[in-house]
């Protein structure tokens, strides 16, 4: 199954290629990853997404906690947790699709960042499952070309 | 030795460093990005460089000085070129998580990234096989960083630590600060043993019938010997071990029960594959030792201690586990044991008659050489307390069957890498640190090749090594294995046409040479060669060429059926 995996790491050059060289050595998967400074310039949050029965994914969160350069491993798949993903997605724009596009646009709360003549970049933010289901409905219109950032995730508050 | 808050260069506080962590001896070759150190370094007395003749032979004399000593190895080398040679020692030291400090001079930092002449990403490239790796970026962090490094290097599960030193960092000018304690967040080894979980172990142990320690090489780096001795003597439960295990039980008292795994004791297996509790102790479940996992142990609910829970669960699932040092989990096990015993004399009884039914023994011939007897020589004439390094292949797995290791410290090994060329450096660097003890080298004649320039280093250093080469002139272990499982094509082991005349080729790096090609002739060399003190001799031991080793676990196969002779190879037990 699929397990959402928070880590803080220090904040040094070779540390995303120590996490992302220790998946592929031991042949772990590795559906997505994103790195951003964290409030502490020290520190950096990696968001892993990985894949793997019960045993596997234990065997990931001990090598994750066994580098030097991680502090703190958290599988949050389990626990209250808010979980983003961004995509930026151009399309071809047409006379005929427009009023489509933005209808559709709209139902996902996108916000249009970008629009030429014949192109539009929309901007959506969600679960990775929204965005998803966002390309597919767009898949129709014509992709010019998408990005996606990857998952970052981050515990929900205490009540 | 300089003092807290002097103004030193980068290549002094290098060396106050290593003062600071009681260095005895580095093992190191100069280059071009290491001038400045090698200038400070001629005048250093106190702290021993030993010149190798490749680097690869530095990592590996790192690894036997510190598995005979306890001690971290030091290796110092230059960059590019000398930094890539280290890549297979370095891999070797954490395949058998041996604590070593690698040095590696770089090119300036402005040069780095710009392809420049013996510049190599070390750091890179050495990331998946070092605990953990440093570039030091400036001349300010040096000593912080190299403290770092010896206490990774040797605290938790050992192992090796590179530091990659930029020629620029090396010869600036700062105020030198030792740091007296080091703290490292993202590193917090589980010392300590929970105690429920002792208590549970305790209780189990107390309840088995027919219980087995599996001893690994974590009760060896853990100086956990006396603690095991006490308590498997005191409960009377047999204990097996890994080649990495070797010695950490006297393998000549009778409830030694010497290997597990593709060439252990038929006993041994029988014993795994039979026992009502496993108790793996710094061991790690290697696919050597379970062969197919699901036929592993399968009556037996399994305890397992290690320092790191990685190795839990990563091979075989186990019942309970007790991550910690091996040391404070024997000591507390001793500790929580109740007063009362169980009889395991049935169990015992049961062992030797699996003992009885395939013992380990072989046929001597008046004018012919069989391993086992040279090594079960050497057993007898050291009585068992020499330290013992190997090669890698069949005159290992011979070693590990016939010499009775009775002290821990006593097997120096490639048992993870399986690196060939390990031998001749690693028994040089056991030299340096152990001088009271016999240091008896074991290698065939294709690993002896492959680091046969470090002769020099023995020769120069005059050190009593012992290199007791099995020369079957053949790639043994490989040929074995093409007789038995590839059709009997001998795809290029055969290497008699090939092989120097290694007593000639002794003589000529001015090391004494003997050669025996009989048990009588071997008896006698073995014994001169102890007896002499004054340098390495070297014994070309002219064995049958094409033995073979058993009892055998093919590969993939389970551990209760071991291939036992190889006259009728489909012949199974």
């Amino acid at each position: 199954m699929k397990h959402l995996i928070s880590v803080l790491v220090e904040n040094k050059f070779g540390t995303l290629n120590r996490v992302a060289s220790m998946f592929s050595a031991r042949g772990f998967n590795l559906e997505s990853i994103s790195i951003g400074e964290t409030e502490d310039p020290e520190i950096s949050r990696m968001t892993i997404v990985t894949k793997g029965e019960d045993r596997i994914i234990s065997q990931v969160l001990k090598q994750l906690n066994r580098l030097i350069d991680t502090i703190k491993v958290t599988d949050l798949t389990h626990q209250p947790h808010v979980e983003r993903e961004l995509l930026l997605l151009s399309l071809k724009l047409g006379k005929s699709t427009q009023h489509e596009i933005f209808e559709l646009a709209n139902v996902f709360k996108g916000k249009v960042v970008d629009i030429k003549q014949k192109s539009i970049t929309i901007e959506f933010v969600g679960s990775p499952e929204k965005i998803n289901t966002a390309i597919d409905l767009f898949r129709p219109f014509g992709i010019r070309e998408l990005a996606r950032s990857g998952a970052v995730a981050i515990h929900r508050g205490e009540s | 030795m300089h003092t807290n808050g002097q103004k030193l260069i980068g290549s002094e506080i290098f060396f106050e460093c290593l003062r600071r962590e009681n260095v005895e001896y580095i093992f190191g070759y100069p280059g071009g990005a290491l001038l400045k150190v090698y200038e400070i370094l001629h005048d250093v007395v106190d702290i021993k460089h030993i010149l190798v003749r490749h680097e690869q032979g530095a990592t590996h004399m790192a690894e036997g000085y510190s598995r005979a000593t306890g001690r971290p190895g030091v290796v110092l080398v230059t960059s590019g070129p000398g930094a890539t040679n280290t890549v297979t020692g370095i891999t070797n030291a954490y395949m058998d998580s041996t604590p070593l400090v690698v040095f590696t001079g770089q090119v300036p930092s402005s040069l780095i990234g710009n392809d420049a002449f013996q510049e190599a990403d070390i750091v890179g490239i050495t990331r998946p096989i070092t605990k953990h790796n440093f570039l030091v970026k400036d001349v300010r962090e040096l000593a912080s960083t190299i403290r770092k490094a010896f206490f990774l290097a040797t605290n938790g599960r050992p192992g090796p630590v590179l530091v990659d030193m930029p020629k620029d960092v090396l010869n600036a000018e700062c105020i030198f600060e030792w740091p007296e304690s080091v703290e490292i967040r993202g590193f917090k080894p589980t010392i300590k043993c929970h105690s429920n979980q002792v208590q549970k172990a305790a209780r189990l142990i107390a309840d088995a019938k027919r219980p087995l320690f599996y001893i690994g090489g974590g009760v060896i780096s853990a100086g956990a010997s006396e603690e095991l001795r006490k308590i498997a003597i005191d409960q009377q439960i047999p204990v097996t071990m890994t080649l990495q295990g070797l010695g950490a039980f006297p393998g000549d008292h009778p409830l030694s029960m010497g290997m597990l795994g593709m060439h252990g004791t038929f006993w041994s297996n029988q014993a795994v594959s039979h026992c009502d509790l496993l108790i793996a102790v710094g061991a790690r479940f290697d696919d050597r030792v379970t062969g197919k996992v699901d036929t592993f142990a399968t009556q037996a609910y399994k305890i397992h201690n290690d320092i790191d829970p990685t190795n839990v669960d990563k091979n075989i699932k186990v019942d309970l586990p007790v991550v910690g040092d091996s040391k404070d989990f024997l000591a507390s096990l001793i500790e929580a044991m109740p007063k009362t015993k169980e009889d395991r004399s049935a169990w015992l009884a049961e062992i030797e008659e699996w003992r009885k039914q395939c013992p380990l023994d072989y046929d001597n011939e008046p004018d012919s050489l069989k391993t086992e007897f040279v090594i079960d020589e050497v057993s007898k004439q050291t009585e068992g307390h020499a330290v013992i390094v190997t090669d890698v292949g069949q005159h290992q797995m011979w070693t590990s069957q016939y010499y009775k290791f009775t002290e821990p410290r006593s097997i120096i090994t490639s048992g993870g890498l399986g690196t060939m060329g390990f031998g001749l450096p690693s028994a040089i660097g056991a030299a340096f640190g152990v001088t009271d003890r016999p240091i008896v080298l074991f290698s065939g004649d294709g690993g002896l090749m492959m680091n046969i320039q470090e002769l020099v280093t023995a020769v120069y250093n005059k050190l009593p090594v012992k290199i007791f080469l099995i020369n079957n002139s053949y790639l043994g272990m490989v040929r074995q294995w093409q007789e038995l499982f590839h059709k009997e094509k001998y795809s290029f082991t055969d290497l008699e046409a090939s092989n120097p005349d290694f007593v000639r080729v002794a003589e000529a790096f001015g090391c004494k040479a003997l050669s025996a090609n009989n048990p009588e002739s071997a008896r006698n060399a073995i014994t001169e060669a102890l007896a002499y003190h004054e340098g390495p001799v070297l014994v070309d031991f002219r064995v049958i060429r094409k033995d073979m080793v058993f009892p055998m676990v093919p590969a993939g196969g389970s551990i209760s059926d071991m291939l036992l002779a190889r006259l009728n190879p489909k012949t199974m037990v």
